[in-house]
């Protein structure tokens, strides 16, 4: 993943969806004063079907539904934003929208410093350690005879 | 036969208010939180999730709150809300090979690329009570290693080199789905699949042990089980391409098993396949092996006439809301069904009664 | 996406939708009456009765067919947005959308199973006159005979002698929407 200097739209999207709550919503509050929106559509909770293959390669099967919340917006300036993310926080999602907008802005430059920096550093942060975690419980095996090595 | 009888309102209303006191328990002991059940009671509410069909922790653990623990029941609560909402599209499927692994075992091959990683499992403990965990707790310390970059590769790849394993070439056909569309019989492997990952953990155990014993035996090894993290992705239409639109901990479980060959297919190693959601060990071994067993028409096998290869019989016997809804329901009331059955049993009795004095009249 | 596509939701999808619906069921179990939907706006030429039946009736388990002049980029659009429906063919449509004369013949449509009748498209017909006078109705949700300005032809009286397989029929003009269920004999 390029850093946050770099990141592109999908990028943002990508890192916003999955980003915590507790995470984004106070860097989020952080940046003060917002501009005014008009909905294009007002925050929803739904849900999106995820699917799986069978065999891990295999054709597509349905596995199960995840909750989702999204919405869209526009900025006086014209810049659509798009909200998408994992559970049911519509706060969430108005922020995610709300930044992806003010992304197309002059904006992006502190956007990517304030908001997107910490939570990829937060993102990467857990699955490091988780890694480090599962990295600790991999078996070192001890053999009488081990082959040429 | 079902007749509309008024009253019992009162009755009901107070029935639930005494469930909710129940419900909280002793109050002299603090209350659960959502919170508190999400990271303590973790492995209740991936089943919740899985059986549920609906990936979202808070939601599972508020089910099991407000179903008293009663699993099924927070199935149930979790099924019902499902219904309620509306559905934004598919996800592309996940990529399992991409998997950031928690746990990564296999019992096919010892020194595989990546290396045997057992993750937080219960496996190697002594099923001792530990006492310890009545009382306050500290935070357990757990140990670090450097760990390698990138995901690690399938099992089943390193057979595939060799030709001695089935492949799953990729495709791209949408599947069915149960939730939208009713079942039919014969139902294709995506449509099982799909039943499997969502049938009663009981259940699906039940029917893989019988596999072990006999009953279809398929002779399965577990080439790889994995547990971890996976990025789901959806294509997004207003944004014209696909972004991830959250992660979710799976269970991927791919059986290795013995094939003499059939009338169709050279001897070689098939597979099975789970693919449950939240750390699901049992469940997603369970599920390959049934999905194995399942699987003997298209690679030619015999029916052994075993309940694991009976598709109609294992999708429509494994939902375990389908299967508690249908047996609950013959508690309430059926006073008229049962008034015609008094009806009949005497009068049955009063002909069998009546006959042997006629016949001594005559 | 131009943002035009984006705009012409519903404002408050959870209370209009459910206000649309029980209007578009109205109009379906009492053929020939004329009621009234608004709320949705969708690019041209859709209408407005049509834009809120679409944005009510069709999510992403119903494949959408646009007909004639109503298969338009910002319609594609706007429909993906509001409603993530899939775009398809008259052969695997739910629902359809054109003038009369675009959406005949009506042969290519779903007809639905004798197990499955449900499987069947509706078709959206957008015209240019909506009133209770015209051609004359009898069958369920009619107390005697209703009348409804319906176009010339065969087809309604060949679709009835399906049942219970056959098509339904939405007629949309301004806000205006009437509906003719299968089950309705057209004299």
């Amino acid at each position: 993943m390029p850093d946050a200097a770099h990141i592109d739209r999908r990028g943002w999207l990508s890192l916003l969806a999955k980003a915590p709550d507790a995470e984004f919503l106070p860097l989020f509050d952080a940046l003060g004063t917002l501009p005014d929106f008009d909905w294009l559509r007002a925050p929803e909770v739904g849900s999106v079907m995820v699917q799986g293959r069978m065999g891990a390669t295999g054709a597509p099967f349905n596995l199960g539904e995840m909750t989702v919340t999204r919405c869209s917006l526009q900025l006086p300036g014209g810049q659509v934003g798009h909200g998408y993310v994992q559970g049911r926080s519509k706060p969430a999602a108005k922020a995610v929208a709300l930044v992806d907008a003010l992304m197309q802005t002059d904006a992006a430059a502190r956007l990517r410093a304030d908001i997107l920096a910490p939570l990829m550093a937060g993102a990467a942060g857990r699955a490091e350690t988780r890694a480090r975690k599962a990295a600790a419980t991999k078996v070192e095996f001890f053999t009488m005879a081990r082959g040429e090595d | 036969m079902y007749v509309a009888v008024k009253g019992g309102e009162r009755a009901i209303d107070n029935a639930h208010a005494w469930l909710a006191e129940e419900r909280r328990g002793d109050q002299d002991v603090a209350e659960l939180s959502i919170a508190q059940i999400r990271e303590q009671l973790s492995l209740a509410v991936n089943r919740v999730m899985a059986e549920g069909s609906l990936y979202d922790p808070d939601l599972a653990a508020l089910a099991i709150k407000q179903a008293r623990g009663d699993l099924i029941e927070a199935i149930f609560l979790i099924r019902a809300y499902r219904t309620t909402l509306p559905r934004f599209g598919s996800s592309k499927p996940v990529e399992t090979g991409a998997m950031r692994c928690e746990r990564r075992i296999s019992a096919t091959f010892k020194d595989l690329p990546g290396g045997q990683v057992l993750g937080p499992t219960f496996d190697y403990t002594h099923r001792l009570l530990d006492f310890k965990l009545a009382a306050e707790g500290v935070a357990p310390e757990v140990p670090e290693r450097p760990a390698a970059e990138g995901p690690v590769p399938h099992v089943a790849e390193f057979l595939n080199r060799e030709g001695l394993i089935e492949t799953a070439p990729a495709e791209d056909t949408p599947p069915p789905d149960l939730t939208r569309a009713p079942l039919e019989f014969p139902a294709e492997r995506a449509l099982r699949l799909q039943a499997l990952t969502r049938a009663d953990e009981g259940f699906s155990l039940g029917l893989a042990y019988s596999t072990q014993r006999g009953y279809a035996r398929n002779h399965a090894f577990v080439g790889e089980l994995r547990i971890g993290q996976v990025d789901v992705a959806m294509e997004v239409p207003e944004l014209g391409f696909a972004i991830d639109i959250g992660e979710i901990t799976l269970t991927e479980c791919e059986t290795v098993n013995q094939f003499k060959g059939s009338r169709t297919e050279p001897p070689q190693f098939t597979r099975g396949y789970g693919l449950v959601f939240g750390q699901s060990e049992r469940k997603s071994i369970s599920m390959a092996l049934v999905d194995r067993a399942l699987r003997w028409e298209e690679l030619g096998e015999d029916n052994v006439g075993a309940p694991a290869q009976d598709t109609e019989f294992v999708l429509a016997h494994g939902d375990n809301i389908q299967a508690t809804g249908f047996l609950e329901h013959i508690k309430l009331p059926h006073y008229v069904d049962f008034q015609s059955e008094l009806e009949l049993v005497r009068k049955l009795r009063r002909e069998a009664g009546a006959a042997p004095m006629q016949e001594a009249a005559e | 996406m131009q943002s035009a596509a984006l705009k012409g939701g519903f404002e408050t999808p959870a209370v209009q939708s459910a206000v649309a619906f029980r209007e578009i069921m109205t109009a379906m179990a009492r053929p020939g009456h004329v009621s009234h939907v608004t709320g949705g706006e969708a690019p041209a030429p859709v209408s407005a009765a049509a834009a809120a039946v679409i944005l009510t009736l069709c999510d992403a388990d119903t494949g959408l067919y646009l007909a004639g002049a109503y298969d338009t980029e910002a319609m594609r659009a706007w429909v993906r947005f509001h409603t993530s429906a899939p775009l398809c063919g008259p052969e695997a449509c739910s629902f359809a959308l054109g003038t009369w004369d675009d959406l005949r013949p009506l042969g290519r449509f779903p007809l639905g199973s004798a197990a499955y009748p449900d499987r069947s498209a509706t078709l959206i017909v957008e015209v240019a006159h909506l009133q209770p006078q015209g051609r004359t109705l009898t069958g369920p949700g009619i107390q005697d005979r209703a009348e409804l300005s319906l176009p010339a032809g065969p087809e309604f009286a060949d679709n009835h002698a399906l049942f219970p397989r056959g098509l339904d029929f939405i007629f949309t003009c301004g806000a205006q929407l009437a509906a003719l269920p299968r089950s309705t004999r057209v004299l």
